[in-house]
């Protein structure tokens, strides 16, 4: 018994303190190993309102561990203003790949960026002032300030570095259509396959002229702003040529302002370029309302009533589509709808006799104009994905073997 | 005539397709001080805006009136909703509309109580449009529509807890659709609405698209 009892206290003597050491340690260790390569520089490709600021991962990085970072306008300042206060587990280089890229050390270093004004409550620096920074490793009650000062000053770029690819990108593909354009206009019998949705838009007017029944045209619930909008725009305007060429009656609602002045306009220009401004009447362009489903309720209430023999659904849709569509559905309309709105085409296809998908809706334009310049830059869009596919199929090959530069040659910032 | 009806809107359309198109490679402070002016600008056009759309809104139901077209009865609720809005807002909780805007007035009441179940109420149809529309649409008539109804039953299976009930590869294949067959269809769109947008954008920026100024070439 006594020998169980010596062995209990010589135990406790050892144990005891171990334990407590290991906790305390845990919780905010003893000592603390500073970092190093603390440095500051301007962040690049930014409008010169940020100072990045990057040092090297100590062992004793924990959630309870922090870094402090003070900012100090004269080199030989007190370094008494926070910066910034960070978990020394937290902000790595690999949150910022536009910088560094994606290299494996970016874990072993901490990267942060600095608002300067923002710091200084708003107050507007001196161009090009330099600012100097501090860091310090703060554990509980335990802070250690590395003695190295890192200075820059924030300024403003004129290129964005990382925004090449994109830049590349664009000129190949606008060469490639300018290209096609001109070609186009030497060769003007050019093949264009068969679009369904916009042979049809002939069928879907004769039929209205017949039936004495207005045209629909309702327009998506994007702006002026949107390039679906504009698309919209040009097809109404290639419609209402035909709708005033055949004596039809064409409705254009609009849940935009601007977007009702512009079709008001491409209306109008229309019918004058058909020889008919007399049959151009506004208020057959009007807004019907500019909230989302008040917007549903007047279009829906318009075609039970009116009864049109052809529905345009033309635009950037939202959930508004398959009530639009599948209320004009129940009157029997011919409907025609076009849209870049993925998440809408489903529900056109299934209501709708003929959809543009995707891309014929920027087609549509020069599809039903046969226009060469127009229809020269349809062929230069297939050339344009053709180069896509291949790089595409490219990309996944190297992937799959573990070479990964191509998707971030192609990587958008 | 011309010149001001097509010359300058196709030298406004160049000078800023260009400009814009620029400023998104250059991060300079002034690049989004342009930015910034010319989002203003759009912002108050489309402030001044409203006012035309308000006009052709109150113009047609007051035409519709007047000429006691079918359903004009409902062209006089426009203009009882729209009239009651105003005063309520004007009114603004007795503080009257040179004021900020209070909280908890009857205008906040009209849009909290009548606007938005209304929008809810259009909003909850589409429940019954979807399920009109589903039973049209996965009708096995045609191989294709064989595929999208044996595709749509295995993905609505693997979104419910039944689906997982009956097997365990039901939601494992229900997701395999959305990531790849869906995912590689979705974004082949999306490259051809991109190709689209440039080539449209293009077409106005060198003004050879000139049907959105009226009256196509």
């Amino acid at each position: 018994m006594n020998l169980l009892k010596k062995s209990f206290f010589i135990s406790a003597i050892f144990f005891i303190p171990f334990s407590t050491a290991t906790v305390l340690f845990a919780q905010s260790p003893a000592f603390l190993i500073p970092p190093a390569e603390f440095t500051a520089f301007d962040t690049p490709n930014d409008a010169g309102e940020t100072i990045s600021l990057t040092w090297s991962a100590s062992p004793n990085d924990s959630p309870d561990v922090f870094y402090v970072i003070y900012i100090d306008k004269d080199k030989n300042g007190a370094f008494e203003k926070e910066a910034i206060r960070i978990k020394s587990n937290t902000s790595y280089r690999t949150s910022a790949p536009e910088i560094y890229g994606y290299k494996k050390k970016n874990n072993d270093y901490h990267y942060v960026q600095i608002f300067p004004k923002k710091v200084y409550n708003g107050e507007t620096l001196p161009k090009k002032q330099t600012l100097y920074f501090k860091l310090a490793m703060v554990s509980g009650d335990t802070k250690i300030t590395l003695d190295t000062i890192a200075s820059a000053s924030a300024r403003g770029n004129w290129l964005h570095t990382k925004k090449i690819n994109n830049f590349v990108i664009m000129i190949i593909l606008s060469a490639i259509i300018l290209y096609f354009i001109v070609h186009a206009r030497r060769n003007p019998d050019m093949f264009l396959r068969k679009i369904g949705g916009l042979d049809a838009v002939d069928e879907a007017l004769g039929r209205a002229t017949e039936m004495g029944k207005p045209v629909l045209f309702v327009h998506g619930l994007t702006g002026m702003g949107s390039i679906s909008t504009i698309a919209a725009t040009s097809i109404l305007s290639r419609i209402a040529r035909k709708i005033a060429d055949y004596d039809a009656n064409l409705k254009v609602v609009n849940n935009d302002p601007i977007v009702m002045s512009v079709s008001q306009e491409v209306v109008k220009e229309s019918y004058l370029e058909a020889g008919r401004p007399d049959a151009y009447n506004p208020d057959n362009v009007f807004l019907v309302a500019s909230e989302q489903f008040p917007y549903v309720a007047a279009v829906g209430g318009i075609m039970t009533r009116e009864k049109p023999a052809a529905n345009f659904f033309i635009g950037y849709f939202y959930a508004e589509a398959l009530i639009l569509a599948e209320t004009g559905a129940t009157t029997g309309a011919i409907q025609i709808a076009g849209t870049d709105a993925y998440t809408q085409l489903p529900f056109f296809i299934t209501t709708c006799d003929y959809t543009l998908i995707g891309e014929e809706l920027y087609a549509a334009s020069a599809y039903l104009s046969r226009e060469p310049m127009l229809m020269g830059t349809l062929r230069a869009q297939d050339v344009g994905k053709g180069l896509l596919i291949i790089i595409l199929i490219l990309g996944t090959i190297l992937a799959s073997f573990g070479l990964t530069f191509i998707t971030h040659l192609f990587e958008a910032f | 005539m011309n010149f001001l009806k097509r010359t300058i809107p196709l030298v406004v359309a160049f000078v800023m397709g260009v400009l814009m198109a620029i400023q998104y490679y250059v991060p300079h402070r002034i690049s989004q001080d342009l930015l910034e002016v010319v989002s203003r600008w759009d912002r108050i056009i489309a402030g001044f805006a409203v006012f035309i759309g308000a006009y052709s809104l109150f113009h047609l139901h007051w035409t519709r009136i007047k000429r006691k077209v079918e359903g004009w009865g409902y062209s006089i609720f426009v203009y009882f909703g729209a009239i009651i809005t105003l005063i309520f807002g004007f009114l603004n909780g007795g503080k009257f509309f040179w004021n900020d805007k209070q909280e908890g007035t009857m205008f906040d009441w009209l849009y909290f109580y009548v606007q938005v179940p209304a929008g809810a109420t259009i909003f909850s149809i589409l429940a019954f449009f979807i399920a009109s529309a589903a039973y049209r649409t996965f009708r096995a008539r045609t191989k294709e529509s064989t595929i999208l109804l044996i595709a749509a039953v295995i993905v609505m299976m693997g979104r419910v807890p039944i689906g997982n009930y009956i097997s365990q590869y039901i939601p494992a294949v229900a997701d395999w659709i959305m990531a790849v067959p869906n995912l590689a269809a979705k974004r082949g769109i999306l490259l051809g609405v991109s190709l689209g947008a440039i080539a449209t954008s293009l077409k106005i920026i060198i003004g050879i698209e000139r049907s959105y100024l009226g009256g196509g070439d």
